[in-house]
């Protein structure tokens, strides 16, 4: 409806300078302009590219509607020709809704601070070659989205002159799972989130902002937009509880899958990066983990041995002493069995996370370990005198046997 | 290769004409695959040790994923009990025949300490330190005598714990699961001493040291030359002498092609021996 309105505001605004226009002949609105504009080799006195292509502009939302050039480029007069330089364009002047919203979004706010590359109306949008979103060829269309974020935030050039927050964000994004979604043309790429699904267009608030889509407290919301059972699941974990009681610090959805470098589930890869992903908090489980066979061989690169994961569960994750976790005294056997399925009772009394070096953490196997090391240090340290004391002898004695040798003459030698 | 050391052993070899048998064809055999296992156990187990370590995965990668070694690790494993348990055969069958069970535990042929291996060792340090004249050692030397024990108590540490946790099912019928986590403590440990003290201190007595450098091939050929005998084992040699029983163990020099052979497993051997080291200890330090 507000689409139709604005159509139709645009087609009497194009007409109203149709009319008026001195040079009004029958011909299109914009020939007299196009006399030298419409030659690719116009050029400004500064030698800056002043050409435009009728074609592009014809096939442009702006051009569609047979806006004349003063539609927005309002200070140029038929009087004055060849003009010289003009005011930038104001797209305010008929999309002020949207630009009050720009003022409130990072590239606002940093176009407001005096930054001088931050991206304006026209560096998402185009300029004479503008379309509809819905339209395929437009630069903001969810296939061309990619490119048109990516000229600033996956040009590493730009990102390092401009210092962009993430890094080669466009890059992870596109080797992502949302990115592979979207560029092989599955049957989700018409719902997989592209920059815009999760940052917002003209609320692209920046991360500290409250009513961002992506500051921390909102994530579970941007991301529960699509992945509902996820999100609700999340909310029952310990993880989610601890949300709910404004301790931040726990973990939302992108602290364990990142935000633009999302992997699939099932990928050796993300099974063993998120081993480390839990020790960023948990580091004192992930280095008893470490002390086991599971530990020792995803250490290794191998991901089929148990993972935090395998255990504790993800998005459902819950304390031992909760009888609903998958480690609680009543789910443990079962746990262990999804990948042991003849453990019994016995078995689950193993510890997957074995403390040797805490008296508490069990008494024999921490004095196991102290006598261990005594018999370590007792036997190297024995023999290693010995062997050192042996070898300085035996150089000697080798050295003057030697000596010995060349004294004899060499006709008793031969 | 021909150090002046070298030279002048090889001169020495070469004049001495007697050899005598020091390792029968069985010792030989069991002595090559307790090595052979011993190596294999150690390069597929040590990954896991240092896992924290890139060349611990490059190392697993070289031997076929981690999955492949711990295949390999079973099987050195296996054989290496068998090994055991046949030499343990042989020598209570050997003392059955002989019908003399003293000879096996207090003799100075046996395994078993007695008071001249602590006389040995206090001698021997006094020679270390230029305080006397070096012991006259008989068959077995005192740390010949450590080496063997060392494996006697790891075959049952290591391969107790390690067949533990091969067989957890079975184990944990009877056995509860915490005994699991001492398996895994004790298997690695033991290992590390194991692995530290063969690759370090047995090559050091047995073969790199001056007297021996690069290496001894008596554990390959089963010969000893006279020369060495009456140094290294003086009193083994003057008891044979004296019941006049040398010429029972004489034998002819050990073969070029054994010799050489010898030279080459053991000096893999060394080398790889060496390199596991190198590793384990750069890997604490750096």
């Amino acid at each position: 409806m507000r689409t139709t309105m604005r159509a139709v505001l645009c087609a009497l605004a194009g007409t109203a300078a149709l009319l008026l226009a001195p040079w009004a002949d029958g011909a299109g609105p914009n020939d007299t302009c196009l006399a030298c504009h419409g030659d690719a080799s116009a050029k400004a006195a500064s030698g800056k590219s002043v050409a435009v292509d009728p074609a592009v502009f014809s096939g442009s939302v702006h051009g569609s509607l047979n806006l004349p050039c003063t539609g927005c480029h309002t200070d140029v007069s038929a009087d004055k020709i060849p003009h010289g330089p003009q005011k930038p364009v104001e797209c305010a002047t008929c999309h002020d809704k949207a630009a009050q919203q720009y003022k409130s979004t990072i590239h606002g706010l940093a176009r407001a601070q005096g930054n001088a590359v931050a991206a304006t109306c026209a560096n998402c949008h185009g300029t004479h070659d503008i379309k509809r979103v819905a339209d395929a060829g437009s630069k903001v269309s969810r296939a061309n989205l990619e490119a048109t974020c990516g000229a600033c935030h996956g040009n590493t050039d730009v990102i390092r002159r401009a210092n962009l927050p993430g890094g080669n964000v466009v890059a992870m994004y596109h080797d992502s799972i949302h990115g592979r979604a979207l560029n092989q043309k599955t049957s989700a790429k018409d719902a997989v989130p592209v920059c815009t699904t999760c940052h917002g267009a003209h609320d692209m608030r920046p991360r500290a902002d409250p009513q961002s889509r992506v500051a921390r407290a909102n994530i579970p919301d941007t991301c529960g937009g699509c992945h509902m059972n996820v999100k609700a699941r999340w909310e029952q974990s310990q993880h989610g509880k601890l949300r709910q009681a404004h301790v931040m610090q726990a973990p939302g959805c992108t602290d364990c899958h990142s935000a633009h470098s999302i992997q699939r589930h099932d990928l050796d890869q993300w099974k063993l990066a998120a081993i480390t992903a839990c020790g960023t908090c948990h580091a004192d489980r992930l280095d008893t983990y470490r002390d086991t066979f599971h530990g020792q061989v995803t250490r290794l690169g191998d991901a089929r041995v148990a993972t935090c994961d395998s255990c504790h569960g993800a998005h459902e994750v819950l304390p031992e002493s909760d009888p609903m976790s998958r480690v609680s005294a009543q789910n443990r056997l079962a746990t262990c069995q999804g990948c042991h399925p003849k453990a019994n009772a016995n078995f689950v009394q193993y510890d997957p996370h074995p403390n040797r070096h805490v008296r508490e953490a069990g008494m024999l196997l921490f004095y196991t370990g102290k006598f261990m090391d005594l018999l370590l240090l007792g036997v190297f340290a024995f023999f290693g005198l010995h062997t050192v004391l042996w070898f300085y002898r035996s150089l000697k004695v080798v050295r003057e046997q030697r000596a010995k040798a060349r004294a004899v003459p060499p006709s008793e030698n031969s | 290769m021909a150090t002046p050391a070298v030279a002048a052993r090889r001169a020495l070899r070469s004049a001495a004409s007697r050899y005598y048998v020091r390792f029968d064809r069985i010792d030989r055999t069991m002595h090559a695959f307790l090595m052979i296992t011993f190596i294999g156990c150690a390069l597929t187990g040590v990954p896991l040790l240092e896992a924290d370590h890139a060349w611990a995965r490059a190392l697993a990668g070289m031997l076929g994923g981690i999955r492949t070694a711990g295949i390999i690790h079973r099987v050195c494993a296996a054989v290496m009990i068998v090994v055991f348990v046949a030499h343990v055969a042989r020598v209570f069958l050997t003392a059955l025949r002989r019908r003399n069970w003293l000879e096996l535990v207090w003799s100075s042929t046996s395994m078993v300490p007695n008071l001249k291996d602590g006389r040995d060792i206090v001698a021997h340090v006094k020679w270390f330190l230029g305080k006397g004249e070096r012991p006259r050692f008989d068959r077995y030397t005192y740390w010949e005598k450590f080496d063997y024990w060392a494996v006697f108590w790891g075959m049952f540490i290591i391969g107790g714990s390690g067949l533990l946790l091969w067989f957890p099912f079975f184990f944990s019928l009877f056995l509860p699961g915490w005994v699991f986590n001492i398996a895994t403590l004790v298997h690695g440990e033991e290992a590390l001493l194991a692995v530290g003290f063969i690759f370090t201190i047995h090559f050091f007595n047995g073969h790199v040291r001056p007297e021996k450098f690069p290496m001894d091939p008596v554990i390959f050929t089963g010969r000893i030359s006279e020369h060495e005998m009456k140094e290294e084992r003086g009193e083994e040699y003057d008891r044979l002498a004296r019941g006049g029983r040398l010429s029972a163990v004489e034998a002819s020099p050990p073969s070029p092609g054994v010799l050489a052979f010898g030279y080459v497993i053991g000096g893999t051997a060394v080398i790889l021996g060496i390199a596991t080291i190198v590793l384990i200890v750069g890997s604490v330090l750096l």
